[in-house]
């Protein structure tokens, strides 16, 4: 699935500033870079086994798999193709292969790609590693990491593809550029209120660094970097992007478009199973949650859920109230709604006229921050593809949503996707048919077999 | 050139519901287990979406998710001196196929035997003196009770999130259950289904008359609900497609909404799909399997060695297997000596359609395969007095209906033309104004009821079909009057504007163009000996103690209900008998 690694959207941006050229002022948020590392650093503590298993599971919290294990392939042998709107790049081998792996590779030169973005010759990473939020993460857990990919996995014999990119645009320099302006320093995160809250800490130096939520759920600014990196960057902070053609949710306390109605105990649920009484993952987070959060401990998910929660709503939004006038109508048989007799035949077996859903096995759309996102491109993508819960450890059914793409027109969908956000409570914008279109050319979604 | 796997510790022959279970229950046991699917792979999605899965054409008509006839098949004569013919559209049963087997393509009737049903022979002949069953009927006991079999029951119940309403809990009688169960350890997992319009008006009545309706017991579940291996059901809706449909909502109990995703997950257990068994190989002795040979997806000849061998296709193909392996002594219908294809049985079935005008509002489009109907049991098994009727057994009564599909539950009332202007107007009249009233009856086992290997026809590999040997008996016909009578009672009470009954009567033959139940049982059954039985209380061979059979080819004689409650009781019972006995010291569970 080429839409797996969605981040790589940037290099597109940082062509453009190379090619525009660095010379405009672009109000880095962070300092210069930082040091840049020591590449001739050697591992300050002994491998143990404890300390390899400790880095096994750092790998699961930075979700290393996600992006270096190709989907059929082995496990960190790399490979996995992204496709970005100037060609492809390959994620690379991180296993210990001497000669095609990262095997050879001191700690120092192994910190200093995790965690700066610079490869053992100096030059730069596309940072679709995201070197951004794994400047955060502390020495113990660094040692542990390389630890675990030195002696804990298996080692490969796969070359890395290089990327399929034409020159100039292939030019590593203005990546160089990039990570000056935009890679914080390297230091452990922290959140306001960390120093009295050990809870709290954890929950930021998860979410800020390991788990690198914000590569997906921050929005980015005009060199394509993350808006802000921790909550004392700004309250674009975890506020939502696009990515991919989905729309990442906003994370923060907004109460229609954000987690506002969440309880920490739902978060929890969610990234232990992929769903919870409210809604079910879909797009990239079904990959976070199969890799990562699933295979947590539950002390870091109550981190996480206890951190997201400290995250406060723009205070622009009024609460959600539900609403049971459409349902009512559409018990009474009522469909002169728009879209309400397309959301009848096509939805309503799983979601039912009250929008409500069932717990952990149909989500709700009645408050889903998803429905009521300002951009309407997630339910519009999940209309047309469908979309599977992943199957855990603990909760191994996978509930799939078919995709419609082949049975609704552009305007039954743009019908459909308006009657849901403007319905119980619900208060989206309408949505139109060009849009639709718009969403179903970017994602290759087929057309509807059969004409009315 | 056969091809030789690895050896594994267990190999499952048919991935449904019996072989899903047994799989689950020895991967978690940590035996290396391989399950052989002849057929396709298959799952709720994309298999199954809505709403694709609601189409009576595919799936209803042209039999999908069956297994292709012209393929393989079965031989049917009805009398020993008869040539049988090969069963070449289905109506009467089905023959399953692909991954999930029947349970895939099953109602959800989700019921128990009653207590006395496990002990059908002597039951009978204590209360009625052994002159009461005629000569021929050749119904046994099992050699287990139904205190022993509950925990068993009810675990099976637990894995589908079973809707229903307890009628005896631990010995408390509750209302609104059904009063003549056997204690139950526990109520339902789910609560009923809502009754549908039809049921509720055959429930009115019957309460009326004195009788004790409840909802049919259905593994429709009536809210989500996550069984023990962590695997989460969805709510039934009501769609109206269930029977012969996969179920988009993982509503029904199925091997895909129960068991396969946690099964899926074990890293010692191995599906292999397109593996179509012939044979179980046994060792010079005969007294031990060595493992299962089968053809792949490309035609070749694997075979899979294996210390435990679980055939646990479907009833019929089970038979059909031990009898190509050369396992048991085949069954001899003039001597009733031999136990393999012996007490071959199967259901009778009356279908009464009530039609009423167009005040009353039935519907039909809400139906659920099983939830949501209303059940009488007062005249099953033997929870009546039968000296002044003089048939044994007896069965259900159900009102309502599974659904209002266009092509195959378009009632019209009798006397209507087949086809044409007047069809089509009653068509129209009728379709939302008519429900239905069944009697689902039991079919007792007889010397003359038996299934061998066909002389004539092969199957598309060259192995002999199966023969079904078959024909109604006094027996039956007493007792489909009987029950039909009782429902003529109710229907009256329900006051339709009309009804019209179908109904076998002495001089009918068996007839496999028409549909009952489906329900077939027997030929390899279980019981306390095995100079009458092939299998123990634990459904492991007496010949080759590696080798338990599941399934309903163990009943001894068919019951008058659904059968897969049982089946899952006695798959459960034996997969704790293999867990906590039999992996410990390999060999016969029971003496001979």
């Amino acid at each position: 699935m080429a839409s797996k690694i969605t981040p790589l959207r940037v290099v597109a941006g940082l062509v453009i500033l190379g090619v525009v050229g660095l010379g405009v002022a672009v109000g880095a948020p962070v300092a210069f870079g930082g040091d840049s590392g020591n590449p001739s650093a050697s591992l300050p503590v002994p491998i143990t086994p404890a300390l390899i298993q400790r880095g096994s599971y750092v790998a699961v919290e930075g979700d290393c798999a996600a992006c270096h294990t190709n989907p059929g392939g082995q496990a960190f042998a790399g490979g996995l193709p992204i496709n970005t709107p100037i060609g492809a790049v390959f994620t690379s081998n991180i296993t210990p292969d001497k000669q095609t792996g990262i095997g050879s590779w001191s700690y120092g030169e192994f910190e200093r790609a995790v965690r700066r973005g610079v490869r053992p010759d100096g030059t730069a990473m596309y940072p679709a590693m995201p070197f951004p939020s794994y400047a955060h993460i502390d020495d113990a857990d660094m040692e542990a990491l390389y630890a675990y990919f030195s002696k804990g996995v298996q080692p490969v014999v796969q070359q890395d593809k290089p990327a399929n990119i034409p020159w100039p645009l292939s030019m590593r320099w203005p990546l160089t550029w990039w990570r000056w302006f935009f890679a914080p320093v390297v230091q452990p995160a922290s959140a306001p209120g960390s120093a009295q809250d050990a809870e709290l800490a954890r929950g930021a130096y998860l979410v800020e660094g390991l788990e690198h939520c914000g590569t997906c759920h921050t929005d980015r600014g005009i060199g394509l970097q993350e808006l802000a990196l921790t909550p004392q960057g700004g309250p674009a902070y975890l506020a939502g992007a696009v990515v991919d053609n989905y729309s990442a949710s906003d994370l923060r306390g907004d109460p229609l478009t954000g987690l506002g109605r969440w309880s920490e105990q739902d978060i929890v649920e969610f990234l232990q199973t992929g769903h919870n009484s409210k809604t079910a993952a879909f797009g990239g987070m079904t990959d976070v949650v199969t890799h990562s959060t699933s295979h947590m401990q539950l002390s870091d998910l109550q981190a996480i859920a206890h951190f997201i929660k400290s995250l406060p709503g723009s205070g622009q939004e009024q609460a959600f109230v539900y609403n049971p006038a459409v349902a009512l109508e559409l018990q009474r048989g009522d469909v002169s709604a728009r879209g309400a007799q397309d959301y009848l035949n096509n939805c309503a077996s799983c979601h039912l006229s009250s929008g409500a859903g069932y717990t952990d096995t149909f989500p709700a759309l009645a408050g889903n921050p998803v429905v009521n996102a300002a951009n309407p491109v997630s339910l519009i993508h999940i209309v047309l593809t469908g979309g599977s819960t992943p199957p855990t450890a603990g909760a191994p059914t996978s509930f799939t949503m078919p995709g419609f793409a082949d049975r609704l027109s552009d305007q039954e969908v743009a019908d459909i996707v308006t009657f849901i956000r403007s319905s119980w409570g619900n208060q989206g914008a309408p949505i139109d048919a060009s849009t639709v279109a718009g969403v179903r050319k970017a994602i290759n979604a087929p057309e509807p077999t059969l004409s009315k | 050139m056969t091809i030789k796997m690895k050896p594994v510790d267990a190999v499952v022959i048919g991935m449904g519901w019996t072989g899903s279970i047994l799989s689950m229950e020895l991967a978690l046991e940590g035996l290396n287990v391989v399950g052989l699917e002849r057929g396709e792979y298959r799952d709720t999605s994309p298999d199954f979406t809505y709403p694709k899965a609601a189409d009576e054409l595919k799936y209803g008509i042209r039999g999908d998710m069956l297994r292709k006839l012209s393929k393989e098949s079965v031989t049917v004569r009805h009398n020993e001196g008869d040539s049988a013919v090969p069963y070449r559209q289905y109506n009467a049963f089905l023959l399953p196929d692909n991954l999930g087997g029947a349970g895939m393509h099953w109602n959800g009737q989700h019921y128990r035997p009653s207590p006395e049903d496990l002990k059908f022979r002597s039951h009978n002949v204590q209360r009625y003196g052994a002159n009461f069953l005629p000569a021929n009927m050749t119904i046994q006991d099992y050699d287990l009770t139904y205190e022993e079999l509950e925990p068993f029951l009810d675990k099976f119940e637990y894995l589908c999130g079973t809707s229903g309403q307890a009628g005896n809990l631990n010995g408390t009688m509750i209302n609104g259950g059904n009063p003549f169960e056997g204690a139950r350890s526990r109520p339902y997992p789910t609560p009923p289904v809502p009754n549908i319009y039809g049921a509720e008006l055959f429930a009115q009545a019957a309460r009326q008359m004195g009788y004790h309706p409840f909802p049919q017991p259905s593994a429709n579940c009536s809210q989500p609900y996550t069984n023990f291996y962590g695997v989460r059901l969805g709510p039934c809706n009501l769609c109206g497609f269930c029977e012969r449909f996969g179920c988009f909502l993982y509503s029904k109990g199925s091997p895909q909404t129960t068991v396969l995703p946690a099964l899926r997950q074990k890293p010692n257990f191995e599906l292999r799909t397109q593996s179509w068994v012939t044979r179980i190989n046994l060792d010079n002795t005969g007294k031990r399997a060595i493992g299962v040979t089968y053809i792949n997806a490309g035609g070749e000849e694997v075979f899979q060695p294996a210390d435990l061998v679980v055939l646990s296709s479907f009833q019929l193909n089970n038979v059909r297997l031990m009898l190509m392996s050369g396992i048991g002594t085949p069954y001899d219908p003039s001597t009733g000596k031999g136990v393999i294809g012996k007490n071959f049985a199967y259901q009778m079935m009356s279908a009464t359609s009530v039609f009423y005008d167009k005040d009353v509002p039935i519907n039909p489009f809400i139906g659920a395969g099983s939830g949501g109907s209303v059940i009488i049991d007062e005249f099953n098994s033997d929870h009546f007095d039968h000296s002044k009727y003089g048939f044994v057994g007896g069965g259900y009564i159900i009102g309502g209906q599974t659904g209002g599909r266009p092509i195959q539950q378009l009632a019209v009332p009798s006397g209507t033309p087949a086809w044409g202007e007047a069809w089509k107007r009653a068509a129209k009249d009728n379709y939302l104004h008519a429900t239905s009233v069944v009697s689902h009856g039991a079919v007792q086992s007889y010397q003359d009821a038996y299934l061998d290997l066909d002389p004539t026809y092969r199957d598309t590999l060259g192995n002999p079909l199966l023969r079904m040997t078959f024909d109604w008996h006094d027996n039956e016909y007493k007792m489909t009057q009987f029950l039909t009578d009782r429902v003529h009672e109710i229907v009256q009470q329900m006051k339709p504007k009309s009804y019209s009954t179908l109904m076998r009567k002495p001089g009918d033959h068996f007839n496999v163009r028409q549909y009952q139940t489906t329900h077939v049982t027997g030929g390899i059954i279980t019981g306390a000996d095995p100079s009458s039985s092939a299998v123990n209380r634990y459904l492991q061979s007496w010949d080759v103690p590696n080798l338990f059979v599941t399934g309903a080819s163990a009943f001894p004689q068919n019951i008058g209900y659904n059968p897969t409650g049982l089946i899952g009781g006695l798959t459960y019972f034996a997969a704790n008998a293999i867990r906590t006995q039999y992996l410990k010291s390999p060999g016969p569970l029971v003496q001979a």
